[in-house]
């Protein structure tokens, strides 16, 4: 149990997502210029990861590793399919944004016509993907999985929110103009790594 | 018959004036990282050295060459509902190939890259070009367009890997410049070499680009 709180503490503050391996920038600089835009980007990253990291887990643990397919017949032992890997992860991660895309649709219609076009772009944000091959590369258990998953969409959320807020305040402010956009907010996006760096003391 | 041979379109050259802006405007005033915003992701990851870097921006431009192409001829079969899949579809099975040659050709690469090879798929630079330009363009033009926007991707990324890695571990090519010219314990910063690092150069170098173009965002 503790192991698993770990994780989860671990993978919120200490590898997170966006400050550690830079994943899901694109949507991460492109969605944060609201903070209501960014809450419900965040939270719809944390519930497709929440998702598709365990389906992935299950299609990895018995359909693509190496000798996974022996449920079916002894003789398929020898099968590796982990070259298939990236088709089968993509594939799984479209189809579950097309099954939030529509909900979303049809129970948050507000929502919806505030994440516009991001909502389908969800479908390649390295988080998503990104979430799913470490999953793989690092052998983690279904539990784990799932823990993983959730944590890294929650680290998602507190950073997407946190540069959300800073960037509203900027409005107010007189930044030169080349550095106005996408500038000034990667080094903002800097200073704040700088501050979740300090979370590396932690020994977990 | 012979009106029709008259009316026919002159020939374009494989390198006329306007496909030639296919490649150069990515270079610099179209540039996808600093100015579309696309691919920043992997912009960074892989930049604390500057052969990670070069093999990352040979694969990402080898991706974007062929997805475009193989987008581009069958722009006009793809159902547009169903695009996005077919793209992902095309991307992963490219995807798929540069990591299986990595991985027989250059395995220390391919584990230092590790899951950042998988990501191209979720490159925004390759998706973004499908989208805005293969689905519409002819084959020849997609392929100019690819190259000259994965270049455009590639020098960026040399860029930053040339600056974090000097500063950071005062090498280039795992080469010890410093001590080379007889610098001997150069100060190295180790920020650069943390994430925080590439934030900082990324962000200085478009300072540097936007306002030598004059490009402001609103």
């Amino acid at each position: 149990m503790i192991d698993l709180i770990n994780l989860g503490v671990k993978s919120i503050f200490i590898d997170n997502m966006v400050f550690a391996y830079f994943l899901g920038m694109c949507s991460f600089l492109a969605v944060s210029k609201k903070v209501s835009t960014a809450i419900g980007l965040g939270l719809a990253v944390t519930f497709v990861l929440t998702i598709t990291v365990p389906v992935d887990w299950f299609l990895l643990e018995y359909v693509l590793k190496e000798g996974a397919l022996t449920w079916i017949s002894p003789q398929f032992a020898v099968i590796d399919l982990s070259y298939l890997s990236f088709i089968m992860f993509i594939a799984v991660i479209a189809a579950m944004v097309q099954l939030v895309e529509m909900t979303i649709e049809k129970f948050f219609p507000a929502l919806y016509g505030s994440l516009g076009i991001f909502l389908p772009l969800i479908a390649v944000n390295c988080a998503i993907l990104g979430a799913s091959l470490f999953m793989a590369q690092r052998e983690y258990t279904f539990t784990e999985g799932v823990v993983y998953g959730f944590s890294s969409g929650l680290g998602f959320l507190l950073a997407i929110v946190a540069l959300a807020a800073i960037r509203e305040k900027l409005k107010y402010s007189n930044v030169p103009d080349g550095l106005k956009g996408l500038g000034i907010t990667m080094l903002l996006t800097g200073l704040m790594g700088i501050a979740f760096m300090s979370f590396m003391g932690i020994s977990l | 018959m012979s009106t029709e041979t008259l009316e026919k379109k002159k020939r374009e050259s494989l390198f006329s004036k306007r496909r030639k802006k296919f490649i150069v405007d990515p270079l610099n005033d179209q540039n996808p990282i600093t100015v579309q915003v696309l691919g920043i992701c992997s912009a960074l990851a892989v930049t604390t050295q500057m052969k990670p870097s070069l093999t990352m921006a040979i694969s990402v431009l080898v991706v974007m060459i062929f997805s475009n192409l193989v987008i581009s001829v069958l722009r006009q079969l793809i159902p547009t509902r169903v695009r996005i899949i077919v793209q992902l579809a095309v991307i992963a099975t490219l995807v798929t190939l540069v990591s299986e040659v990595l991985k027989a050709y250059q395995y220390d690469m391919y584990k230092q890259l590790s899951v950042f090879v998988g990501l191209i798929i979720t490159n925004c630079i390759v998706m973004g070009r499908l989208e805005a330009f293969a689905l519409g363009n002819k084959p020849w033009d997609s392929i100019l367009d690819a190259l000259g926007n994965g270049l455009g991707y590639g020098w960026i990324i040399l860029a930053v890997a040339f600056f974090r890695e000097i500063l950071g571990s005062g090498k280039l090519f795992d080469f010890p410049v410093f001590e080379a010219i007889g610098i001997h314990n150069f100060p190295t910063n180790g920020l650069m070499v943390t994430p925080v690092g590439a934030f900082f150069v990324l962000g200085l170098l478009i300072w540097v680009m936007r306002t030598r173009s004059g490009y402001v965002e609103r």
